[in-house]
C-alpha cells in the first residue's frame, strides 16, 4: 500500500468515528487510568452492554492530562457530541449507560466538557476547562484524543505529513528548518537540536545512529511516559525526521524498564509502520531507509546519561564516559551517534508541518516553542500540562493547578528532579525557560514539577534527594560516589537534630566540590537540591540545628531504641527515611 | 542491541536482553543459566554477574508469590509514601528487598512509576493502583486471599 492510499484509507476510518453509527466509548486508558481503576470500568462497560445487547465500541485511548480526574470516559453517541465524564466507577459506568446511551441523556453531574466541534446543552467545552484554557497542547495535541494502537488515526490527523515534507525538502533544508525553529533538546540540558544534528550528519563512519532517549528516570516525572502510551507514532515519525536528517538508517528506542504500557505501545506501533511501509527501505518511494530497534532498560537512573545509555546497549554497565569525544563522533560501537529525547523528537513532525515560524511564535527569546509539564505533589490538579515557554510559574500552579490541595500554604516548587531545586514563593512569577530556572538555582530539567507545601519540609526534600542520587551514583567517580554519601550522612544527621553549624558549612562546601568534580551530570547537578534548599530556606536548617525542632514537622527525632535495633535502622538507610 | 556486525546471536550487545529473556522465563536469574549464558556468548561469568548486579531489574532470587512495589518517588514521597511502607513493613516484618520467610510476599521499594499524579501508587502483582493509603493497601494484601484471585 503506497502512503496515498493509505491516508485514504486512515481518512475513512477517521470519518466513521466522527460519524459514527454504533456509540463509541473512550476509555482513558493510559497507565494513570490504569492506577484510577479504569480496567474495572472498562469491564463493567463490557458486561453490561452484552447484557442489555448494545453494539457499541470501546476505544482505550491515552490521557488527555487530567490524571486527578481519572477515570475518565467519553461518550458519542451518533450524531452527537463526543461526552468526556471523569471519575468514573463500575456503578456510574451502568448509569451512563442507562442514562447517556440508553436515555439519550447527558449525565451532566459527571460531565467535564465535551470533545470536538458539536456541544450539548449546558456543558462546556473540555478545553474551556480551567486546567486545559491557559495551555498549548501542540506535543500533547492528540494524547487522551485518538487510538494509540490506531495508526489510522494518527495519519487522519495529520500525522507522517512531517517525514513527507523533510522527505521532500531533504536534510539540509530539514536541518535548517529545525534551526529557525529554534527547537532545544527537551531532555534536560537544553541543547539546540539542529547543532548536535549538524556534528553528527558531518561525522565520517557509517552507520549512524540515532537513539531516542525514553529513560525518564526522574522521579516525579511522567512526560515522555505519558506522551509514548499517548500518541506513540509522534514520536516514531520523529525518529524518521531526525534519522533522515543526520544520515542514519538505523534508531533505537532505549526505553525505561519500569514503563511497560509504553512499551507495549510502542512495539504496536512499530508493528503498523511496518505495515505501512513507513519503516525499511525506500519509505515513502524514496531513496530514504530506516528501521527501527527496541531496547528495553534495567533500570538504573544514570543510563538516562547519553554514555551510559550507549554503554548499556553495548551490553555493558552503565557507566558514563567523559565526553569528548562525544558521541556524534564516537558513539554506539564507536560510531556517530546522536541522542535524542523524547519530546524533542515528539516536537518534529509538527515543525515541519506548521513551519519554524509557527513553532517559535510561542516560547522567549532563547527557549522557544512549549514544553510539557508532569504536575504533581501538593496540588489540586495534577496531571500532564504543555504550556508555552516562559509561561509564569504561578500560572502552571494556580490556574492550571488550581492552587494548594486541602487551602494549605504553598512553600515551593521543586522542578528539575534530582538534577534541579526548590523554587519558593517570592520567584513564583518567574518565566518557565531553561536560562531563568538556571539562574533561580534549578533548572528546567525533563519537566518534572512537584508542587510543594507549608507541611513539606526542604532539609527533608533535599535529604530525600540526595539519598536517590547516592543510590544511584554509579560508583565510578570518587566524588560523586563518596560526596552524596558524605552530604547524605550530614543531611541525615541535620533531620535528626543532631547537626551542628559547623556541618551546615562542610555540607555547602561538599556540594560544590561533588558539583565541580564530578564526571557527568548525575554528580554534577546532584548537589543543587541541596544548595538551592539552603539558598532559600537556610532558616529552616538552622532551626532544625539550633533548636532541634522540624518546623514543617516531618523530620522526626530518632526512636529511642533506634540505636541498638538493627532493622529500624536499615529501613531508614535504605529508604532515606527518619 | 545488534552488534557492529550485525550479530544477534552472540554480539556482547546482546547480553542485557539476554539477561532480561532469562529472568522473563525463571522470575530471576538463577546460577546454572547465567552460566549457560557466560559459556555460550563467551563473556567470563565474573562479567556476566558485574553486569547483571548494575541493574536493579534483575533478581538473583525466586520471586516471591506476591510482590508489592511501593512508590517513593518525589510525588509519592511528598504525598505519603513513607507511611505506606512503614505500615506493609510492621505488617510483615519486611524490609524492602526482603521477602517473608514462608516466601509468599515480598516488598519492593521503587523510585517513580510515573502515575505521580495518583500519588502514592502501589504496584501489587503487576497491577497499578493510585491515591493510596495504609489502609486501602491493607485492604488489597487482604483481598489476594479472597478465594477468586486463585491464592
Ligand atoms: C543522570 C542523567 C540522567 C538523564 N536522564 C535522561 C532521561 O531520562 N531522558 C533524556 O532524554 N535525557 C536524559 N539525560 C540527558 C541525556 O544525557 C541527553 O542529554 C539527552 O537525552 C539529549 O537529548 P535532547 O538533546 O533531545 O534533550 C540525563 C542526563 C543525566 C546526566
Ligand atoms: S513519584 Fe510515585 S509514581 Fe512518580
Amino acid at each position: 500500500m503506497g502512503f496515498k492510499e493509505a491516508r485514504q484509507k486512515a481518512h475513512d476510518v477517521w470519518a466513521s468515528l466522527v460519524d459514527n453509527k454504533r456509540p463509541l466509548i473512550f476509555a482513558g486508558a493510559a497507565s494513570c487510568g490504569r492506577a484510577a481503576g479504569v480496567q474495572s470500568v472498562i469491564s463493567a462497560f463490557r458486561t453490561r452492554l452484552a447484557e442489555k445487547g448494545i453494539e457499541a465500541s470501546i476505544i482505550e485511548v491515552g490521557c488527555v492530562g487530567m490524571c486527578y480526574l481519572e477515570p475518565i470516559i467519553d461518550i458519542k453517541m451518533p450524531g452527537k457530541p463526543r461526552v468526556s465524564y471523569s471519575n468514573i466507577n463500575p456503578a456510574r459506568a451502568r448509569k451512563l449507560i442507562a442514562d447517556h446511551i440508553i436515555g439519550g441523556e447527558v449525565c451532566e453531574d459527571l460531565a467535564i466538557g465535551t470533545v470536538g466541534e458539536q456541544r450539548a446543552d449546558g456543558i462546556p467545552g473540555l478545553f474551556e476547562h480551567p486546567m486545559l484554557a491557559a495551555q498549548n497542547r501542540r506535543v500533547l495535541r492528540n494524547c487522551g484524543l485518538i487510538d494509540p494502537t490506531n495508526i489510522d488515526h494518527y495519519i487522519a490527523t495529520g500525522g507522517y505529513s512531517g517525514i513527507e515534507k523533510a522527505i521532500e525538502i531533504g536534510p539540509e533544508a530539514t536541518i535548517e528548518m529545525v534551526k529557525k525553529s529554534g527547537l532545544r533538546g527537551r531532555g534536560g540540558a537544553g541543547f539546540p537540536t539542529y547543532r548536535k544534528w549538524e556534528f553528527c550528519r558531518r561525522s565520517p563512519g557509517t552507520p549512524k545512529f540515532l537513539i531516542c532517549n525514553a529513560d525518564e528516570g526522574d522521579p516525579g516525572a511522567f512526560m515522555n511516559r505519558s506522551l509514548l502510551e499517548g500518541d506513540p507514532h509522534a514520536v516514531l515519525e520523529g525518529m524518521l525526521i531526525a534519522g533522515l536528517a543526520i544520515g542514519s538508517s538505523k534508531g533505537i528506542i532505549y526505553a525505561r524498564a519500569e514503563y511497560p504500557l509504553a512499551v507495549e505501545r510502542l512495539k504496536i506501533a512499530l508493528a503498523q509502520m511496518s505495515e505501512y511501509g513507513l519503516l525499511g527501505d525506500g519509505i515513502m518511494g524514496s531513496s530514504f531507509s530506516f528501521e527501527i530497534e527496541l531496547e528495553e532498560g534495567a533500570g538504573a537512573f544514570v543510563c538516562g546519561e547519553e554514555t551510559a545509555l550507549i554503554a548499556a546497549l553495548e551490553g555493558r554497565r552503565g557507566m558514563p564516559r567523559p565526553r569528548p569525544p562525544f558521541p556524534a563522533v564516537s558513539g554506539l560501537w564507536g560510531k556517530p551517534t546522536n541522542v535524542n529525547n523524547v519530546e524533542t523528537l515528539g516536537n518534529l513532525p509538527q515543525i515541519l508541518i506548521n513551519g519554524p515560524d509557527w513553532f517559535a511564535e510561542l516560547g522567549t527569546e532563547k527557549s522557544k516553542g512549549t514544553k510539557t509539564f508532569a504536575l504533581a505533589g501538593k496540588v489540586k490538579r495534577t496531571g500532564l500540562v504543555e504550556v508555552a515557554l516562559g509561561t509564569k510559574l504561578r500560572d502552571i500552579v494556580f490556574s492550571i493547578g488550581g492552587g494548594i490541595l486541602d487551602e494549605k500554604k504553598f512553600k515551593a516548587v521543586q522542578t528539575g528532579g534530582p538534577s534541579g531545586g526548590c523554587i519558593p514563593l517570592e520567584m513564583l512569577d518567574l518565566p518557565v525557560d531553561y536560562e531563568r530556572l538556571a539562574e533561580a538555582g534549578s533548572i528546567m530539567g525533563s519537566g518534572g514539577m512537584v508542587v510543594m507545601d507549608e507541611s513539606t519540609c526542604p532539609v527533608d526534600i533535599a535529604h530525600y534527594f540526595i539519598s536517590f542520587t547516592q543510590q544511584e551514583s554509579c560508583g565510578k567517580c570518587p566524588p560523586c560516589r563518596i560526596g552524596t554519601n558524605k552530604m547524605l550522612g550530614i543531611l541525615q544527621k541535620i533531620k535528626s537534630g543532631k547537626g551542628t553549624m559547623r556541618d551546615l558549612a562542610l555540607l555547602e562546601e561538599l556540594a560544590l566540590t561533588v558539583k565541580r568534580a564530578s564526571l557527568c551530570g548525575l554528580g554534577q547537578t546532584a548537589p543543587n537540591p541541596v544548595l538551592s534548599t539552603l539558598r532559600y530556606f537556610r532558616d529552616e536548617y538552622i532551626e532544625h540545628i539550633r533548636n532541634r525542632r522540624c518546623p514543617a514537622g516531618v523530620c522526626r527525632k530518632p526512636r529511642k531504641k533506634a540505636a541498638d535495633n538493627h532493622n529500624s535502622n536499615s529501613v531508614a538507610d535504605a529508604t532515606g527515611g527518619e | 542491541m545488534t552488534d557492529n556486525n550485525g550479530d544477534y546471536g552472540t554480539g556482547r550487545g546482546r547480553l542485557i536482553s539476554a539477561l532480561a529473556k532469562i529472568q522473563k522465563k525463571h522470575g530471576y536469574l538463577p546460577e546454572d543459566a547465567l552460566s549457560e549464558l557466560s559459556r555460550k556468548m563467551g563473556i567470563s561469568k565474573s562479567e556476566v554477574y558485574g553486569v547483571a548486579t548494575f541493574y536493579s531489574q534483575f533478581k538473583f532470587d525466586p520471586p516471591a508469590k506476591h510482590t508489592l512495589h511501593i512508590c517513593l518517588g518525589t510525588a509519592c514521597h511528598v504525598r505519603g509514601g513513607m507511611k505506606i511502607l512503614e505500615s506493609v513493613r510492621k505488617r510483615f516484618k519486611v524490609n524492602p528487598g526482603e521477602t517473608t520467610e514462608d516466601r509468599k510476599f515480598a516488598l519492593e521499594r521503587v523510585a517513580c512509576l510515573g502515575c505521580c499524579a495518583l500519588a502514592p501508587v502501589v504496584v501489587l502483582d503487576g497491577e497499578i493502583h493510585g491515591k493510596m493509603t495504609p489502609e486501602s493497601v491493607d485492604k488489597l494484601i487482604d483481598d489476594l486471599d479472597a478465594p477468586e484471585r486463585g491464592v
